[in-house]
């Protein structure tokens, strides 16, 4: 019945249910899949998998199910190809022509035949309960090697690639949702930020005229108003990206990922500012992080209402004196006479909805470079990864305050 | 209710061996097919082939993101209903006349077994697949107005196509048979090529066909052309006339692949600095 194989996608992260299961044992008793594992590989996988996220994992656990099976396609077809003309076999010399012609005078095609398809059909009963499909191993004449006068040749060089040979070249990695965010998944997470522009914002203050007109109709012809929210776009936000060496490869994505977005949603207003590792008393305009192409924080939080959404794309990994000393700012001659801690909790008291993007994998989090700084940063703000799934996360917490 | 017939794909529309299966196992197994894949890789025209292919009509239902689940099951339309009581020249008592049945209610009521093809059904509200569900299990729904129930003749095969701009609701995607249509690799698209533009010289089609795998490789587009944007493409560069060196080099009409300004500036960047093949 294949349980182990059910658990087993379980295990490696696809959401298949008792019910998709059970569809699935209903399909193979129709015999939707009879005769070879590259037929069960595509058929079990329409069935269990709903989102191409999650094909590696389903090669992943096909590949450790299935591992060391190997059977040729289709099976059927090249054996009654084979029993309507035997001496077509390609690949055979004269003399070994002659040979099979005189082996098979004594043999009863007919009766082969018949014992193939008992076989076959033997066969589709059993392998609900076990492991073992037509062709591995052969069972008396049927057999693959060399070739047996009395006997059908099964098996061979398969023309296409088997089932358990494509799943182990996983070609769906690109696909999944859960690693870091590259060029590759750049459209996936630019669709999961549009989401920050929802129509379930803001008071029901417009006229829905044609609700009006139904319920006016269905009143009899009384007036009856009905009001619905604006699909004006409300939503606001500011991005806070980290500079600092380590975050090199991703600020460019960052800002491409939020401008496309801005240029595809519209958001009602998109501000980018950059810090130095941690946000002390300004914020820069530009990457090179001057002094005098800075604004001061404290202005910003005057200027922008706390309706803002804020998100803050950093490692949040730096020498514990960055972010709780004063005069921790990691560049001499400049000083803060508060700790970094201090300006991070009150950006977060200030904008209700705000989240902390990491581009560190969250499995790293205790134990990366930086981890006393991460985890102290995480009492203050709500802290995703920088993966799809994490973007989709983020995306969720902002719309919820607090 | 077994089906005789199965699907082999039509003469207009090059399908994958595993789609096909999986459209036949859709159709045995009676549940809705949900096909998700870049836009443009073919999932309305695989609905008409399928219909073709299986001699069956097409009920097209193209999702709007103000459709509701109701505009599918019927129409009441009250407001004409108004009118004629107000200037009384019909007899409103009998409100049958004034329900149309929407597409499912079409594909219910219909004598012959029919296809069924929900568009674009992303695009509509989150809670619109979930509004579904009952309906699509059951094959049924009921017009509180006339108290009737309409039931489905035949079950039609239901097709439901996605972009997945949004995500889908888990319960309805447990009832989908799923399948995604990859990218087609350069040997199909050749093939798909030529099914939709038949007179064409081979090495025209070819640089074409190198030069746009090459664009879609080219890293920060934002909307990668698709199959259908390459066919367009392929007819212009064809009627066009011009020197076939010049596909690769240039990329002619290229406001035929690429729909956005930011995307010509990469492209142009790319191609001034020599990365092409």
């Amino acid at each position: 019945m294949f349980t182990d194989f059910f658990f087993l996608l379980r295990f490696y992260g696809v959401p298949v249910t008792v019910t998709e299961w059970l569809a699935l044992m209903r399909a193979l008793a129709l015999g939707l899949a009879p005769a070879s594992l590259d037929q069960f590989y595509a058929v079990a996988r329409s069935i269990l998998v709903k989102s191409e996220t999650y094909f590696d994992q389903y090669d992943q656990a096909f590949a450790a199910m299935f591992k060391g099976i190997e059977t040729p396609p289709q099976i059927e077809d090249e054996v009654w190809e084979w029993l309507a003309n035997p001496l077509d076999m390609p690949g055979l010399t004269d003399e070994e022509r002659r040979l099979l012609a005189a082996a098979l005078e004594d043999v009863d095609l007919e009766a082969l035949e018949r014992l193939f398809r008992e076989r076959l059909a033997e066969q589709d009963e059993a392998h609900h309960g076990g492991n073992h499909w037509v062709g591995t191993g052969g069972t008396s004449a049927f057999g693959h090697s060399g070739f047996h006068p009395g006997g059908i040749r099964v098996g061979g060089e398969s023309r296409n690639r088997s089932a358990v040979k494509m799943a182990g070249e996983r070609r769906y990695r690109g696909y999944r949702t859960d690693q870091e965010v590259g060029v590759r998944q750049f459209e996936l997470a630019l669709r999961r930020l549009r989401q920050l522009s929802s129509r379930h914002e803001g008071v029901p203050d417009e006229l829905d005229l044609d609700e009006t007109i139904e319920e006016t109709a269905g009143n009899a012809g009384r007036l009856s108003l009905v009001w619905r929210k604006s699909r004006k776009n409300a939503v606001k936000v500011l991005l806070l990206m980290d500079v600092g060496g380590s975050m090199h490869p991703y600020i460019r994505l960052c800002s491409q990922l939020f401008s496309a977005v801005n240029r595809s949603s519209h958001f009602k207003d998109l501000r980018f500012y950059y810090f130095h590792n941690c946000v002390y008393d300004c914020l820069y305009l530009s990457t090179s992080c001057l002094m005098s192409n800075a604004v001061s924080t404290r202005r910003v939080l005057q200027e922008l209402p706390s309706d803002y959404k804020l998100i803050i794309v950093g490692d949040a990994a730096m020498a514990p004196s960055e972010l709780l000393s004063r005069d921790g700012v990691i560049w001499r001659g400049f000083g803060n006479d508060e700790p970094g801690i201090e300006w991070l909790r009150r950006l977060r008291r200030h904008f209700g909805h705000s989240v902390w993007l990491n581009t560190i994998p969250e499995p790293d989090w205790d134990h990366a470079y930086g981890s006393v700084t991460i985890r102290k940063v995480r009492e203050v703000f709500p802290m995703f990864e920088l993966t799809v799934d994490g973007l989709t996360a983020a995306t969720k917490k902002l719309m919820v305050r607090y | 209710m077994s089906q005789s017939s199965t699907y082999t794909g039509t003469s207009d529309y090059i399908a994958a061996p595993d789609l096909m299966q999986t459209v036949n196992v859709a159709v045995q197994l009676s549940r809705p097919l949900l096909i998700k894949g870049e836009p443009g890789t073919g999932k309305t025209m695989l609905a008409q082939s399928i219909a073709r292919g299986l001699d069956m009509p097409l009920i097209v239902w193209n999702v709007k993101s103000t459709t509701k689940a109701q505009d599918g099951l019927y129409l009441y339309d009250t407001v004409q209903r108004l009118y004629d009581g107000q200037f009384g020249d019909r007899d409103v008592s009998d409100i049958a006349q004034y329900i149309k049945p929407g597409k499912l209610g079409e594909a219910f009521k219909s004598e012959e077994r029919v296809v069924l093809l929900i568009d674009e059904i992303d695009k509509a509200d989150l809670e619109f697949p979930n509004d579904l569900l009952w309906e699509l299990d059951q094959m049924e729904f009921g017009i509180p107005e006339t108290h009737e129930t309409v039931k489905a003749v035949h079950r039609p095969i239901v097709l439901i196509t996605s972009n997945a701009e949004k995500e889908l609701p888990d319960a309805f995607l447990r009832r989908c048979v799923f399948h995604y249509i990859e990218f087609p690799d350069e040997e199909m698209m050749e093939r798909i090529v030529r099914v939709h533009v038949p007179q064409l010289d081979k090495r025209l089609l070819d640089l074409a066909i190198q030069a746009f795998y090459w664009l879609r490789d080219v890293p920060g587009l934002q909307k990668k052309p698709s199959t259908s944007e390459l066919i367009d493409w392929v007819q212009a560069l064809a009627r066009g006339g011009g020197d076939p060196k010049e596909i690769a080099a240039r990329l002619p009409f290229m406001g035929v692949l690429l729909k956005k300004d930011h995307d010509v500036d990469v492209v142009q960047r790319a191609l001034s600095s020599g990365r092409r093949r």
